[in-house]
């Protein structure tokens, strides 16, 4: 009989190996279910993972995405290290984008130098308060992040989808669930000409390396790595576990907010009820995937906007079904998971051993 | 397949086991006859562990031979071991604390042992009988003590007819009394063949009991001798080398003012298993060391978290530092005004155990190291092998895991760290639990050297000998209550082991805290 046996020390050759077992495996997969539905796996390969990575327009089209997963995917690595399980970076996102646009629709008719960093700030700070209850609520009352943030992340879309239909919405939109568009003096400058590449992907990129400045260089970020790591060392060793929980929480909530203000005044330019893609999900796995580390995020990040940017030119170039092409995302993520068990874990053959 | 006919029960021949960076067996040959009791000495780290494991099947050896009975055999795994009737009692039990004697036991059998005995509970009693263990098979093990649920594991053996039972360290957690139970069962088990391989450091303990005694140094077998015709003394040289000091005895001293109080201090236990603390009161003086004895699960760990601060309940007036009351203090807060603290579990608590030396240095000491909320690693980095260089810590260098040390080097690394911080009160839990007798010496050394800087220091033992060696007051803590303080040259260890029993609780008190 085969059984699964934990290693003693993780495997060092697993660790480079898994993720590569995992791609092979995953090119295996996606060829039988492409050819399955009758397309060509060849081409359906090199559309959903070379052509995102092909021309300059595919490009920055891949960074467009990458921006918001990554912001997301940094403030949860913090916050997973210091064991704060917070899932609720889509509705912090979506509080940012609404709280950014309330003030850019402020602007409208302004031309101030400060109407975007106001409108900024607006998000960053909208992030922050939306995550600041489910902080005040675990630290004061204990209860379970994970179920509050989730729930955040309902009332968010929610609340969005209100200011849409009324407050915010455009007066000469004909009707339409949508404000009006912003003006210029508001919105994210493009980096380069012809292209959708706005500041909100610097500030992304940015932030993972703050991300990282904070874990390996200051004391606070010592404090979480240890936090994370083990549990009892924090506690025998005096950290204010109070304090760091609202560091991580606030910085991972200020950050999806400024995803959310930099996706309504970057590439959309007005507040829609459908400004993410569920990015704040996704970056929960970007978190994982990057094994927590905020340098590690910029990496899953990138590999992240390529499936979702692959699928989108699956969709268009090939007519592959959007749920195929989940599926075969899925079945990516689902086999680099599976194969990281293998770092820690192995088969043994007990049927062997029975004869001995 | 090697057979041959021999009259040993176990031939270990030329076992070598190699870790990335290490070599923890190197070819140790070892030979054990039916009946025989072996102690396996060594310093942490000399490979003593490693090799029971290969015995047990939980390692397996790079290279080398196992021969059972004179058979060779390949022990994959420890139920592999166990079918051929091998038993294992670890320093840690592996007992479910919500589940009866004889559940637990039921658990660790294979369908095939289940059926071959018919009524466990009877065979269990039938058992304990036989060999005077004194376990009932219908109580529940959260109900017993730390030596009675020793003998449930040695139980879960006989009841595999055990043909070598291996035990580690077992005489850690015992009153004395106790020990002299177990001694008893070991002999009976002997008288019937069964062979015992034990590891201790207590080398008194050794030349009691033992029949045979190999001793490894750095993986190496460097000597086996017949206990009885060694001492303690010349056991500990072979097993530390040449350099070895012996702890010799220290002088006693006197405190000066008190530093920290605890004043009727009681409290609930948070854990249905805990133990309540009971009107604690005791005062800890500059200068000395007060030594706490008890057998473990006594109100050992509360007092300590309650001291320490992480059980987070604030207690207000009962616990002052100087004229401070620091009842209400987080245990960062604490450290800050000159509270340090080695805990009993030194990976996972006194250290992390991913994080390099360097980085479990900082744990707990931050000050002067932090700038602008910025950690000045390279200092750290210094401070750190200044720590390894000072105390004699091995190690690869201030690089390594805090869990590629062995139990005794990484404790020293803590105790130095702790020691750092030129602490006012020192609390220290089990300092030399599992440690070798080097580095035991080591850390006896420095927390004298700390006391003589006028620090005062509360030591928590289970080892009654060290703290009639290092501790100039003492006192026993039994079921939450603390017994009066006393100078240790006006006690002996009978008056201590009573204590630890009890003797002290007065009996109206007890009434009245259950009423």
């Amino acid at each position: 009989m085969i059984r699964i046996q934990a290693r003693t020390e993780p495997s060092n050759i697993m660790k480079v190996a898994s993720p590569l077992i995992a791609i092979v495996l995953t090119l295996i997969f996606g060829s039988i279910l492409f050819s399955a539905i009758g397309k060509s796996p060849t081409q359906a390969l090199q559309v959903l993972l070379i052509a995102p990575l092909a021309d300059s327009y595919n490009i920055g089209e891949m960074l467009v995405k990458m921006g918001p997963l990554l912001l997301c995917a940094v403030g949860l690595s913090l916050c997973y290290r210091a064991n704060m399980w917070n899932i609720g970076a889509e509705g912090q996102l979506l509080a940012g984008a609404l709280g950014g646009s309330a003030v850019a629709l402020f602007f409208i008719h302004s031309e101030s130098v400060f109407a975007l960093p106001l409108t900024l700030i607006a998000g960053i700070v909208s992030g922050m308060l939306w995550a600041a209850v489910p902080t005040f609520l675990k630290l004061q009352f204990n209860s379970n992040l994970i179920l509050t943030t989730i729930m955040f992340n309902y009332i968010a879309l929610y609340l969005l989808i209100w200011a849409v239909h009324g407050p915010l919405r455009d007066p000469e939109g004909y009707g339409f669930p949508e404000s009006a568009i912003f003006a210029d003096s508001t919105l994210l400058p493009t980096l380069f000409e012809g292209s959708r590449i706005h500041l909100g992907i610097l500030f992304a990129i940015f932030a993972g390396f703050v991300g990282w400045f904070i874990l390996t260089k200051t004391h606070l970020g010592f404090q979480i790595r240890v936090f994370g790591a083990d549990e009892p060392a924090a506690r025998y060793a005096g950290f204010n576990s109070k304090k760091l929980s609202w560091f991580v929480m606030l910085f991972a909530g200020g950050l999806a907010g400024l995803a959310g203000v930099a996706e309504t005044t970057g590439p959309i330019g007005q507040l829609t009820p459908n400004i993410s893609p569920g990015y704040g999900y996704s970056a929960i796995i970007v978190a994982y995937l990057g094994r927590l580390h905020p340098i590690g995020a910029i990496v899953a990040a990138i590999f992240m906007a390529v499936l979702y940017m692959g699928g989108d030119l699956a969709q268009i170039e090939m007519g592959i079904p959007v749920a195929v092409v989940s599926m075969f995302q899925g079945v990516l993520l689902f086999f680099l998971l599976a194969c990281d068990f293998f770092i820690n874990n192995r088969f043994i053959n007990t049927n062997n051993q029975a004869t001995n | 397949m090697k057979t041959h006919n021999s009259i040993f029960r176990l031939e270990l021949d030329n076992i070598t086991k190699e870790y990335p960076g290490c070599l923890a067996n190197d070819s140790i040959s070892l030979s054990l006859m039916p009946g025989e009791i072996h102690a396996l000495l060594g310093e942490n780290g000399a490979g003593k562990s490693t090799l029971v494991k290969t015995i047990y099947g939980v390692v397996s050896p790079d290279q080398g031979d196992i021969l059972w009975n004179g058979k060779e055999v390949s022990i994959k795994s420890p139920s592999i071991a166990r079918d051929l009737g091998i038993g294992m009692v670890f320093q840690h039990f592996s007992l479910f604390e919500t589940l009866t004697v004889s559940e637990n036991i039921e658990l660790c059998l294979s369908q095939k042992q289940l059926s071959d005995i018919e009524d466990l509970p009877h065979r269990i009693s039938q058992l304990s009988e036989e060999y005077g263990l004194d376990v009932d098979p219908s109580r529940y093990v959260h109900s017993l003590s730390i030596g009675e649920r020793q003998r449930v594991e040695i139980m879960r053996c006989l009841v595999q007819s055990v043909k070598l039972l291996i035990l580690d360290e077992p005489t850690s957690v015992l009153t004395p009394q106790e020990v002299a139970g177990l001694f008893n069962v070991l002999r009976t088990l002997s008288k019937e063949g069964c062979s015992i391989l034990f590891i201790s450091h207590k080398l008194h303990e050794v030349t009691d009991i033992c029949h045979k005694a190999t001793i490894l140094r750095g993986g190496k077998v460097i000597e086996t001798c017949i206990p009885t015709e060694e001492t303690p003394a010349s056991i500990a040289k072979m097993m530390v080398g040449d350099l070895a000091e012996q702890d010799a005895g220290y002088s006693k001293k006197e405190g000066t003012e008190t530093v920290f109080k605890a004043t009727n201090l009681s409290l609930t236990s948070k854990h249905p298993f805990g133990t309540t603390l009971k009107d604690i009161n005791f005062e800890l003086k500059a200068g000395e060391i007060l030594g706490i004895a008890g057998v473990a699960g006594n109100g050992q760990d509360e007092l300590m978290a309650i001291i320490s601060g992480e059980d987070g309940r604030n207690v207000k007036r009962a616990l002052t530092m100087g004229r401070l009351e620091i009842g209400h203090m987080h245990p960062g807060e604490r450290r800050k005004i000159g509270m340090a603290y080695v805990p009993e579990e030194r990976l996972g608590r006194g250290a992390v155990p991913e994080m390099s030396l360097t980085e479990n240095a900082l744990l707990t000491h931050s000050k002067g190291f932090i700038k602008n909320g910025l950690v000045q690693w390279q200092s750290v980095k210094e401070y750190a092998s200044e720590l390894i260089n000072k105390y004699k810590v091995k190690c690869h260098g201030e690089f390594s895991e805090a869990k590629s040390l062995s139990g005794g080097n990484l404790q020293k690394f803590i105790m130095g760290r702790e020691i750092g911080q030129s602490p006012k009160v020192l609390i220290c839990a089990h300092p030399t639990w599992g440690v070798d007798v080097g580095a035991a010496l080591a850390i006896h050394q420095a927390l004298l050297e700390l006391r003589d800087q006028g620090a005062a220091i509360l030591l928590i033992s289970e080892d009654i000998d060290e703290l009639f060696l290092l501790a100039d007051r003492m006192a026993a803590v039994c079921d939450g209550y603390l017994s009066p303080l006393i100078k240790t040259e006006d006690t002996n260890i009978d008056q201590i082991g009573q204590w630890m029993a009890g003797t002290f609780i007065n009996t109206a008190d007890v009434q009245e805290a259950k009423a």
